[in-house]
């Protein structure tokens, strides 16, 4: 073998590593969530031993952050290897991966010993054991070890090429892990003053502080899961039917206003706390409204991209374009069910971001309904449907069974749709998110909510079928073993000899700084008024 | 940078349409006084059932027909768990927590608040309806969350 091939597979290993570390993720999370919907539509009664609520963060915790952060390392790693090739040793990236995996088990062996039934927001007052925020800081910290390795590789391309632009590809994974680093900071933060309390060294906990560093961290938390989507939207997508990426220029500048906006908006997960004034939840509406813009350059550039290429080949009129789309490819599927559940989901977010309106539907089950109609919808198709090009091209297996996997594609769109709608309408009826069971001793209002709860868990059992499938193709792809897949791998760009991007939008290291500026501009106002208002501190307490 | 001319068109239309929905959100704000509950009190949690008025919750009459009603949410009851107002009369709920965080929603109200340990929070809310509304807990707080409501009847 020659010593390139050699290296290719080392580093393969590696992101396969990620990519099947986030199918168990999503495999057990599945599981759970089914039997969260059973117990709602009050089908099943979980064990004490096992309740519903360290189910319910089990569920959170391996569904929003560890499938979605060990995939996107996993295509951050995989993007970066293939666009910068250079002689390289994986022990920085097998530190990172391992990191990540001790930080996971150890966090999720506290849920599942009882000792952290906090929910994926460990919320204080509410005293995990100190081995959970460890477990959960180690997770974090493994992920800044995939970032320094991104960009030490993005700065060895740019001294020893002394191109003036990085490859499109690694320019959005570059933008999205600046992006992660400025988010990341709140919850590191944050863990510095959870995690002494929870030993004893400190005796209260200021919890508005603590709510605040989280949801500084949240809510660009969702937006690297997006970024994550849109990478492959851009880059990946069009090659599925020869297409080219619409505009380099757009692309850029479109990750470069994610890496932006995502961060001074986190307050309008606080819109109905204390201790924050109006004037504060009106700014955060508006910057938010602001990170909605380059969601719409997004669609009006995907769907150029399919236009463009379907006008190439002859075809006219709107049906016959999008008749023309390669639909019965599960890598093209998955993400174009993603982008109509992110049509949805995306107006979905501008109500709840609305200042006053939130009041409608805070705290309630439409919430539940918005983030698995985005992180469930976009996110998750995107990257189930990727996971069918990654896998073989990690391995040189061809995929087992595609009409399987893309099976796996429309069963999940459907069972979303089913269960994020049905969870919308109870919530505009009141029904409350994060609850057991929500009879209320007989109660008239709650007696209404119970088609929906109903539907919601036949939504839940067509996705754990889907995920049943994925996991059946997944590793079908693996035993099969038919090594005909060619594992070069060619990331969409624009069309050669259009306009060069402005090269202002090269320097990501700089736009990172000014990221954190807006992030501290936005924050020092709610952040000033709870430092001059300290309050009393809360002991911890253990309610489960 | 070169943008291509639909693309002006989608961008002005998507901008537009965030600066309708801005204006919305604004004029309900300053003109019909429609804000978030935001309340600034602070209370020492372990001292909330010594510290007036929360020491004996329930409904005071400012006359009028207004009305303030003092709650504690704690694991895993409301104090009061039931309430009596008039038709037509316009209630501040006033909440606070002396143990962890708690919801505090009014099924098929605007009333829906987050009751943090340390602070007191607020919302009105005039009870044009009659009928028996519910009261329940919307922010996980333990085991026995799914116990924690409470009701308000309104004749």
């Amino acid at each position: 073998m020659v010593r390139e091939e050699r290296q290719m597979r080392a580093e393969n290993r590696l992101v396969l590593a990620h990519v099947y570390t986030a199918t168990a993720a999503i495999v057990v999370g599945a599981v759970f969530g089914l039997l969260q919907a059973y117990s709602r539509a009050s089908a099943i009664a979980l064990p004490s031993s096992f309740d519903y609520y360290r189910v319910l963060t089990l569920h959170g915790i391996l569904m929003a952050l560890v499938f979605t952060t060990f995939f996107i390392t996993g295509l951050a790693l995989f993007v970066t290897y293939r666009q910068v090739p250079r002689e390289r040793r994986s022990a920085v990236g097998w530190i990172g991966w391992s990191t990540m995996v001790a930080g996971t088990l150890m966090a999720a062996f506290e849920v599942l010993a009882g000792n952290a039934t906090v929910l994926y927001t460990f919320y204080a007052p509410l005293k995990a054991s100190p081995f959970f925020y460890i477990g959960a800081t180690l997770l974090v910290l493994g992920t800044w070890v995939v970032a320094y390795e991104v960009f030490e590789n993005v700065v060895f391309f740019k001294r020893t090429t002394g191109a003036p632009r990085l490859p499109l590809a690694l320019f959005t994974i570059a933008a999205t892990f600046v992006m992660w680093w400025v988010a990341t900071l709140g919850v590191v933060a944050e863990m510095g003053l959870l995690l002494p309390w929870s030993l004893g060294w400190t005796s209260g906990i200021n919890v508005m502080l603590t709510r605040m560093f989280f949801w500084y961290f949240g809510h660009p938390l969702v937006y690297f899961w997006i970024m994550g989507a849109y990478v492959i939207w851009y880059t990946v997508i069009p090659t599925r039917f020869g297409g080219k990426v619409f505009s380099d220029g757009l692309t850029r500048l479109t990750f470069v206003m994610l890496l932006l906006l995502s961060t001074p908006v986190g307050i309008h997960h606080e819109f109905m706390e204390p201790g924050i004034s109006t004037a504060w939840k009106l700014l955060h509406t508006i910057t938010t409204y602001g990170v909605a813009i380059p969601s719409f350059l997004t669609a009006f550039a995907i769907f150029a991209t399919f236009e463009i290429a379907a006008r190439k080949q002859g075809k006219r009129g709107l049906a016959a374009i999008v008749a023309g789309l390669p639909w019965s490819d599960p890598v093209f599927a998955g993400a174009a069910y993603g982008m109509l559940l992110f049509i949805a989901g995306g107006f979905g977010g501008l109500i709840n971001a609305s200042y006053e309106m939130d009041s409608v539907v805070h705290n309630t089950i439409w919430i539940v309904g918005h983030f698995h109609i985005t992180v469930g919808g976009p996110v998750a198709l995107t990257f189930l449907g990727a996971s069918y090009w990654l896998i073989p091209k990690l391995t040189g297996r061809a995929l087992w069974k595609p009409r399987l996997a893309l099976l796996q594609v429309q069963t999940w769109f459907v069972g979303m749709v089913l269960m994020s709608f049905s969870m919308h309408f109870a919530g505009l009826l009141g029904a409350p998110r994060r609850t057991a069971e929500v009879a209320y001793a007989g109660s008239h209002v709650a007696a209404s909510w119970q088609p929906y709860m109903i539907a919601a868990a036949g939504g839940g059992l067509l996705l754990t079928i889907s995920i049943g499938i994925f996991a059946l193709v997944a590793i079908g792809t693996l035993l099969a073993n038919d090594k005909s897949e060619d594992m070069h791998v060619a990331f969409a760009e624009a069309e050669p000899g259009g306009e060069p991007s402005p090269p202002v939008f090269e320097h990501l290291f700089r736009w990172g700084a000014v990221a954190l500026l807006l992030a501290v501009a936005a924050y020092s106002g709610p952040l000033g008024e709870l430092l001059r208002h300290p309050g009393f501190l809360a002991p911890g307490m253990r309610t489960w | 940078m070169h943008v291509h001319r639909y693309e002006r068109i989608w961008m002005t239309f998507g901008i537009g349409m965030l600066l309708v929905f801005l204006t919305i959100v604004l004029v309900a704000a300053f003109a019909d006084n429609m804000n978030p509950p935001s309340d600034m009190m602070q209370i020492d949690p372990t001292k909330v059932a010594s510290t007036p008025p929360f020491d004996k919750p329930g409904l005071r009459s400012l006359g009028d027909g207004r009305y303030e009603a003092y709650y504690v949410a704690q694991i895993f009851a409301f104090t009061p768990k039931t309430l009596r107002v008039p038709l037509g009369s316009t209630v501040t709920f006033y909440v606070t927590s002396p143990d962890v965080v708690h919801g505090f929603n009014i099924a098929h109200t605007a009333v829906n608040m987050m009751v943090i340990p340390g602070w007191v929070n607020s919302a009105t809310h005039t009870f044009r309806t009659p009928g028996t509304y519910l009261l329940v807990c919307n922010e996980y707080c333990g085991i026995e969350h799914q116990q924690m409501f409470g009701s308000i009847e309104v004749r």
